[in-house]
Order: structure tokens, then sequence, then C-alpha cells
């Protein structure tokens, strides 16, 4: 069914085991998000320490693409120097503006290529980039501390 | 399950709605079920918008030509139409481009900052509005209050949807001005109760604006009967072209009331420095108005007079009625809103365990259904009830009984698709 290439298995699997949720009592910068069109929330909790994400938290209600957006967004960031997450991010970023088009970079996205589906579907797009909207917002700030 | 006992024959309706030629979703049926958002359009409605183009295009009201004799004489006549829909005198009749423009400049309106204004609003003053309205009837009172430190309070909504009156008199003290409400749920389905409200605001001197949105596109309106001072809806909601609205005022209050938007049409004299104003409707209608929407509109109500509001009503509630008892079988099923048909109209907004509404919406869209989710631009409302957002159907005249079993079967089948993976 077309639905399967939106719902993709990986990504009810973050909906329903998500990664890093739960606002962590490390300090960090948090940021709240909201998608006015459909109430959904998330926040985000980031820490950098010498240019490295150290710690990527959140907490969140929405829709199973923006809730395992988020969830996967968090796995794949943390650890990396905020120079590669920002091109992770400009990746998905671009697939999510691909309009069906493009299948994603794995070496690049990993899991994340299974969002490529949520390109096809205009209203879902803003779901998919909720998280990592919040995580760009949430760093730029960590980083400027 | 069907309803034989419908008063309308959707199956001859639907032909007069060029839309449902088309499939949607790789060849699916449409089965539309959010005229709540908007409406779908017969093809009366939309060849009468086309042929003002093709045929009488012209500057209303200005023009010494054929054309704008003609273009004027189409849009009065479509306030003429719309006067008798509502049961209203032609010049208690002001076209906006929407419910939305109808409510901002009733709130502008009052609070002209003009000493003569006999409606402006002051620190002090009291805003009744209700927990259950849409952003549109909520907003404009809300910054109003903010703008002229005038005071809002509101009407809570109880757990089963309806308005709670308990603490009305003391809500509607003898502080109040205005209190504006909606006729009818635009989430929850609930028509309010009118008459008890509206004498409780007369008694203390307040006006009473209520967003017909919901309700006038269904039900049959009488503004007298109503007993409201000011009264508004969207064309796109009722079978009309998008950029039309509605507002009607007691002439005697527009008589009083100061404009809102300024410029061409709506003067009666000008110089450098001063102007006065055009007697209503003019008054409120500054610069060329959407008279092809208007015609329009005239058409879509001239459809739902002939159809007869009080059939369409009758038809939205079998539907109502069905989808309720079809939800009730669901175990993971909750509606919000009144459960019985009782002072309640053909939207019912709903949610299936933990099924997000936007995932609930996305599969049933791949089954060719079209419902809306979210919080439907009550956000308030949905809060109150502790989530954030829900999946709702809303029903209109081209609705019949197969569809709201295609819903039923769509929810078995998202409960299905979303259940072990
Ligand atoms: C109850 C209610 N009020 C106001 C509006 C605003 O209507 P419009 O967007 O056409 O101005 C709507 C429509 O969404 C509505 O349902």
């Amino acid at each position: 069914m077309e639905l399967d290439s939106l719902y993709q298995q990986v990504i009810l699997d973050h909906y329903k085991r998500p990664l890093h949720k739960g606002l962590s009592k490390n300090s960090g910068v948090q940021v709240h998000h909201i998608n006015p069109s459909c109430g959904d929330e998330v926040t985000v909790k980031v820490s950098v320490n010498d240019g490295v994400v150290a710690e990527v938290t959140w907490d969140g209600v929405g829709c199973s693409i923006s809730q395992a957006s988020v969830s996967m967004m968090s796995d794949l960031v943390t650890g990396l120097g905020i120079k590669e997450a920002n091109v992770i991010l400009d990746e998905f970023t671009a697939l999510m503006q691909s309009k069906g088009t493009s299948a994603g970079d794995p070496e690049i996205l990993d899991d994340a290529v299974a969002f490529a589906g949520v390109s096809k579907y205009p209203a879902r797009i803003k779901c998919a980039l909720l998280g990592w909207m919040a995580f760009k917002d949430a760093s730029v700030q960590a980083q400027a501390q | 399950m069907s309803n034989s006992s419908s008063p309308l024959d959707t199956a001859v309706i639907r032909r007069d709605f060029p839309i449902f030629t088309r499939t949607v979703r790789d060849g699916k049926k449409l089965v539309y079920l959010d005229s709540g958002a908007t409406s779908q359009k017969p093809e009366s409605v939309i060849s009468a918008e086309a042929n003002f183009y093709r045929m009488h295009n012209a500057a209303v009201h200005r023009g010494a030509h054929q054309l704008a004799e003609e273009a004027t004489e189409a849009y009065e006549g479509a306030r003429e139409s719309v006067a008798k829909f509502l049961r209203a005198t032609v010049d208690e009749i002001i076209f906006t481009k929407s419910a939305t423009e109808s409510l901002n400049l009733l709130a502008y309106a009052f609070s002209s900052g003009d000493s003569l204004n006999r409606f402006q609003i002051k620190r002090g003053d009291r805003i009744v509005v209700t927990e259950m309205e849409h952003h549109a009837n909520l907003i404009p009172w809300q910054q109003l209050a903010k703008r002229t430190g005038a005071e809002l309070v509101w009407f809570e909504v109880t757990p089963e949807g309806r308005l709670d009156l308990s603490k009305i008199s003391e809500l509607i003290n003898s502080d109040t001005r205005i209190v504006a409400l909606t006729h009818q749920s635009n989430v929850l389905g609930t028509i309010n109760p009118l008459e008890q409200i509206v004498a409780r605001a007369h008694e203390v001197g307040a006006v009473v604006v209520l967003d017909a949105c919901q309700s006038a596109p269904h039900k049959a309106i009488d503004v007298e009967k109503l007993g409201v001072d000011f009264l508004t809806f969207s064309g796109h909601k009722a079978l009309g072209p998008t950029g039309i609205g509605v507002l009607w005022g007691r002439s005697e209050l527009l008589e009083d009331l100061p404009p809102f938007l300024f410029g061409g049409s709506m003067i009666e004299n000008v110089s450098m420095l001063d102007a006065t104003w055009a007697p209503s409707p003019r008054r409120f209608e500054a610069g060329v108005p959407n008279m092809a929407q208007a015609v329009g509109l005239a058409s879509a109500l001239e459809y739902l007079t002939n159809v007869g509001l009080e059939k369409i009503s009758a038809h939205e509630l079998l539907l109502t009625e069905q989808l309720l008892a079809g939800l009730a079988n669901i175990e993971e099923a909750k509606v919000f809103g009144p459960e019985s048909t009782v002072d309640r109209g053909g939207t019912v907004s709903f949610t299936v365990g933990a099924i997000h509404p936007h995932d609930l919406g996305q599969y049933l869209d791949s089954q060719g259904i079209a419902v809306r989710t979210g919080h439907h631009c009550a956000w308030p409302l949905t809060r109150k009830f502790g989530i954030t957002a829900t999946t709702r159907a809303s029903f209109y005249l081209y609705n019949d009984a197969s569809e709201v079993d295609a819903l039923l079967a769509g929810i078995a089948g998202a409960q299905e698709y979303f259940k072990d993976k």
C-alpha cells in the first residue's frame, strides 16, 4: 500500500519505543517548538561541550511522524561534532523538500532515510521537521553560550 | 445501515456537484467529510460566479454604463437574497470577505477611539466569550480587551461539551458590553442555548454577537427569532465561493457603528482633512467588493433554500446518529461533544485509542476519506479536554449513510494498520 512508504516500520518502532525521551537533569539549552497547524509539541534539550553534541533529550506529544523523527534525530546527532550534526540536518531538510524525488543518502542520514516517503505528503513535512528545527534552535543557542 | 428515512435524495444532489465525478488517491471514491472546514460547490454556484465575469463584469456603484448597472443590480440582488435567507432587511446585510473579517470589523468598530462612538470599549468594561470559540471569534475579542483594558471572561465547557451556564449572572454582569459566542461548535457539534444568554445580555445592556458559521449553512435562521444583535457567517461553508462573508446587524445599531476599513465607496463627503460616512451597509464596504462572489453566494443560498434547510438538518442528524452509534461500538473510540443528537449538529470529533489523529486522518485519506485533524482552530477547547488534537467528521447535504459506513470501516482499518506495528 502507498501508505507504507510513509509509515516505514523503523518510524513506527521509534514512535512506539522512542529513544532519549524524557528531559535530562544535566545543564543544557531547552527549547519548546510547536506545530501551530496541528498542535504537536516538542521540548528538546541540548548540551554542547567543546563543539560536540554531548546530550540530546526531549519530550513531546504528537503524531507518529513528529515523535519518531525527534527520537531518531536525538539518536543520530548525539556524540557528533556540531558541524557533522548540521550536515545531517541539512541533508534531512533537503530530503523533506524533495517532493518524493530523493531517497536520501543513507551514508549521511542512516535510518532517517525512512522519512523519504514523508516528502510526498506536504502536510506531513512540518511534522518530520519539528524536532530537527528544535535541535537547530537549541544547538545554535548552546554554541552562543 | 442505511437511512431510508432521510428526506434528501443524496444521489440526485451529488450530481449537482462536479467534484464528486473525480476520484482521489489512485481511483478511490471521494468521501468528503470536511464540510465544516469548507463545503463543496454545486455547478450552479460555479457558473453564477463565472457568468458574472463572463457577462456582467464592471465595478458596482461606479460606472455610468450598462455593465456597471447590471453589476450593481446583481450585487444588490445578492444582498436581497441574503436578507431573505436570514429573514432580515436589506440595509442590515454587509458583505465582508469572510466571517473572520466580519468579527474583526466589529472588534475594531468597538474601539475606534472616536469620543462619539457609543460602542467604544473602555477599561472596566467586560467582554464575554466561551471556551468553545473558533479562534476567529476569540482572538479579535481577546485583542480588543488588550487594546482597551477591558476584561475578557468566558463560559466554560462541561465534560459533555455543553456551555456551563451555572454562573451566567456573574459572568454577564452589569459591566458587560459584548457577549460573543458561536451558534454551533465547529469541534463538538454542540448547538448553544441562545435564549437564556440573549435575555441576560440584554438585561444588562450588552450586545450579542453570534458566530453562525456552522449553523447558517445547515439550518434555517431567523435573526428576529434568535434575538441576537450581530450575526456572521462565511459563504464558502454554505456552498458559496471563498472571499465572501456576511455580517448582519440590527439597523439601529449599524446606524451608529463606526466604520472599520476606510476608502472608496464608503463615504458621504471627503475633504483633505476630513470625511463623513455613507449609511450602512455601504459604510462598511470600502473598496470594490467581491462582486462575483456575492453573486455566487446568492446562488448558493438559493440552492439551499430549494433543497430545504429543515430537510438538510434532519438529514445531517440521521448521519450524525449513525456515526455516534457506530463510534459507540468501537471500544477505543472517544467522542468529544454531546453523545446524543439533542441540540447538536452534524459535526463529530473523536479520538481512537492511541492512534494520533494526524495518523488516523492519513490512513482515512489513503481510503479516499477526507476528514480534518488537529485542534480545528479552537486550541483552548482541545487543551481543556486535555488533548492536542481530534479527528473531525462533518456532514452536509451531499453525504450519505454509505459514507458513514466507509468512515467506520476506515477507522477499523486504521486500528488494524497501526495495531502491531
Ligand atoms: C465556528 C467558526 N467560526 C469562524 C470561522 C472562520 O471562518 P472563515 O475562516 O471563513 O473566516 C470558522 C471556520 O473555520 C468556524 O468554523
